[in-house]
């Protein structure tokens, strides 16, 4: 690209927590603003710039009508299309509505469900259109972040690990809290790219960057219940941010039919 | 005032007190003293100031993806076997910067760091580890290419074995003649006859020490109590075997069956043409089988001591113009490890076990001369699922495909 790139930040269903990533990586943030132009970015700016952009980031699941309808234009309008954090790449925890009846929340909640329009699913944006490159993670990392644009902005292939936590945590050297303290970890089944935070605290990964390549959670979650943990326990650490992701949704699924057969 | 130096394959005696002498001459002659310490409920490999800070009076207990540490009172300095670690992050870092470049001007330069080399000595060594060890070199520092990093790291490094006195459920080294006595390849080698210890020179730097601390000499009497205690581990190592045959096989136990807990698999491996064994089934069903346990996770080859492939990657900053050349741990049970730019060559699970199992007991011979094992069972334990490769060479072996087609 011989001028700047221009980039674009935009939102669905989710917290906020994806984008202001960006504005968390403080030392780079500097650099990033000088390799893209920064044209559209609501979290960022007050002045926000029309498309087409070169880099689009998509943060959220589609959760409305109207999110469905908004995901094709924003395709339209964006070069590189990249879907950022665990409710973009795979519906979030709000996707744990896709087990629920939805009209049945919404008059628990709402004193007027007649003004609520929703779907009754919470899907990733790669069930709406195509996307370019997927961004795990809840939140995203930011080192993972800056690598992307770097990328893009080379015009390159990011470099993401598609191997489990666990290599990351070998390399570390933190003593496996699975195999040492009998704890069910997620980490051999979850892609890496977090820097292995939460074992490397001494707890269990509990998945948030989602199924890593040929994963294979059935094989674990049927391993510790073997080993005493609880089924509705694994159903539970399945069912968290990934839980629309079709890899832990399908174990999970499984480990809950055994649940109610034991 | 130092002697002369006792000579190799001598034995000594040394006491815990002198212990301690041994650790702060190591340390005026300016190594590390690194030793198994206890940290987050495992024994791993860490700097030591203190012999008290060693792991006295505990024991581990290990099985296919169970690793506990137990206190027992009774037992030594030395009674817990291998940890997660192995000498292998030492000589080989799970990650480390071979190249710089930066540009400047539109001219790149390119510097390669300095490599670090700190002396350090192990206390603590295991015979399967020094066996590990002696393949890492072949690995690193065979042939044409030299790794400069290994071959500084492992000039500088000082190594005090241990001989075992027990072994873990998931020692196999007697199978894969590493052990239990270690027999060379260290400095000094300790055995613990409670309440002194053994100490056997091996190498001329090691004879120094012993000299320079003017341990007393062991007597006959103290070298036969040493091998003894090595004598009785392998009695017991070699009688697994024959126990396991004895005992009549049961059938299976379903995962999660309440009430009886199946007894621990002592495990041993059986290598009688074993490299045959392995490429004449390369469509036997059991690779299938396993990959629905597998998960691919790379566990097993990140502690194996042996296991030596990486990943190199260069790694920009945003302007493009600093670029570092980063080498780091990689397995084949990764994607990325055989992806080329036709795509990745082993997509399935089954494939990339294949691969490990294979290349780690049979075609690593023909490609270094020796097994890929060493029988530490660290892939056994550290497995998340407790996938075991010794049953999986029995399960071959019991329907051994090669030999079927051979007596049609
Ligand atoms: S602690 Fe979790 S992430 Fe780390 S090696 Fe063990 S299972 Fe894998
Ligand atoms: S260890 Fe697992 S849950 Fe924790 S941050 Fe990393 S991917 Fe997320
Ligand atoms: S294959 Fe397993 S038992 Fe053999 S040396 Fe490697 S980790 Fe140890
Ligand atoms: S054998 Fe075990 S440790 Fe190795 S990749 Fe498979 S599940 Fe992971």
């Amino acid at each position: 690209m011989a001028t700047k790139p221009s980039l674009a930040v935009f939102k669905f269903a989710s917290c906020d927590g994806c984008q202001l990533s960006l504005l968390d990586a403080e030392d780079e943030l500097l650099a990033v603003a000088g390799a893209v132009d920064i044209a559209y970015f609501l979290e960022a700016r007050t002045q926000q710039v029309g498309g087409p952009y070169d880099i689009g980031l998509v943060e959220g699941s589609i959760t409305t009508p109207h999110d469905a309808e908004r995901i094709q234009e924003i395709r339209k309008q964006c070069r590189f299309l990249v879907s950022i954090g665990a409710c973009a790449t795979a519906g979030g925890i709000q996707s744990l509505k896709n087990w629920a009846d939805v009209n049945d929340f919404i008059h628990r909640v709402y004193a007027h469900p007649e003004y609520i329009k929703t779907l009754s699913t919470s899907t990733p944006i790669a069930d709406h259109v195509k996307v370019d490159i997927e961004l795990r993670g809840c939140p995203i990392n930011k080192y993972q972040l800056v690598e992307l644009i770097t990328a893009l902005v080379h015009g390159r292939k990011p470099r993401f690990p598609s191997y489990a936590v666990c290599v990351e945590c070998k390399r570390r050297q933190v003593v496996c809290v699975a195999v040492a303290q009998g704890i069910a970890c997620l980490g051999p089944v979850t892609q890496a790219g977090c820097g292995v935070i939460c074992p490397a605290f001494n707890r269990d990964c509990y998945g948030c960057f989602g199924p890593k390549e040929n994963s294979n959670p059935n094989s674990l979650v049927q391993h510790d219940a073997a080993n005493g943990i609880p089924r509705d326990h694994l159903v539970r650490l399945l069912r968290n941010f990934n839980a629309g992701a079709s890899e832990f949704r399908l174990a999970s699924d499984h480990m809950e039919r055994s649940v109610s057969q034991s | 005032m130092p002697g002369v130096p006792a000579h190799i394959g001598a034995f000594h005696t040394i006491g815990v007190d002198q212990l301690q002498l041994l650790l702060n001459a190591l340390q005026s002659r300016g190594y590390r003293t690194i030793a198994p310490r206890i940290m987050d409920g495992a024994i791993v490999y860490s700097e030591i100031a203190k012999i008290e800070q060693l792991p006295v009076g505990v024991i581990d207990r290990q099985d296919g993806g169970t690793y506990r540490l137990e206190k027992v009172p009774t037992s030594g300095y030395f009674d817990y076997v291998v940890g997660p670690q192995s000498l292998k992050g030492y000589l080989f870092p799970p990650r480390e910067t071979l190249l710089k470049s930066v540009r400047k001007n539109g001219d790149w330069q390119f510097t390669v760091p300095p490599v670090e080399a700190p002396p350090l000595a192990v206390l603590g060594v295991r015979s399967c580890d020094l066996h590990a060890l002696a393949i890492q070199d072949k690995v690193f520092l065979g042939g044409p290419y030299v790794d400069p990093g290994y071959q500084a790291r492992r000039q500088n490094l000082f190594l005090v074995a241990v001989n075992c006195r027990r072994a873990a459920a998931t020692c196999f080294c007697h199978s894969m003649n590493t052990g239990p006595a270690a027999r060379q390849g260290f400095d000094l080698a300790l055995t613990e006859l409670s309440p002194d210890f053994l100490i056997e020179v091996g190498s001329p730097s090691g004879g120094e020490l012993v000299a320079e601390l003017q341990l007393a000499p062991a007597t006959p009497r103290q070298v036969e109590e040493g091998r003894v205690i090595s004598d009785l581990l392998v009695a017991e190592l070699q009688g697994r075997a024959a126990k396991a045959s004895n005992e009549v096989s049961a059938p299976a136990e379903s995962p999660g069956a309440s009430g009886t807990t199946p007894p621990i698999r002592e495990r041993f491996l059986d290598t009688t043409n074993i490299h045959g064994l392995l490429l004449g089934n390369l469509e036997h069903p059991r690779w299938q089988e396993t990959a629905e346990r597998c998960l691919a996770c790379s566990n097993c080859t990140m502690v194996c001591p042996t296991c030596f492939c990486a990943a190199v990657e260069d790694v920009s900053d945003l302007s493009g113009d600093n670029v570092r050349r980063e080498r780091a741990w990689d397995s084949c049970f990764t994607a990325e490890h055989s992806t080329m730019n036709t795509g990745t060559v082993r997509k399935t699970t089954a494939s990339r076990y294949r691969q490990w199992l294979t290349h780690k007991l049979a075609t690593w011979h023909e490609q270094f001369g020796t097994s890929g094992c060493v029988g530490c069972g660290r892939c056994i334990t550290w497995c998340p699922v407790g996938i075991d490769l010794t049953e999986e060479v029995v399960a071959i072996r019991d329907h051994d495909g090669a030999k079927a087609r051979n007596e049609v």
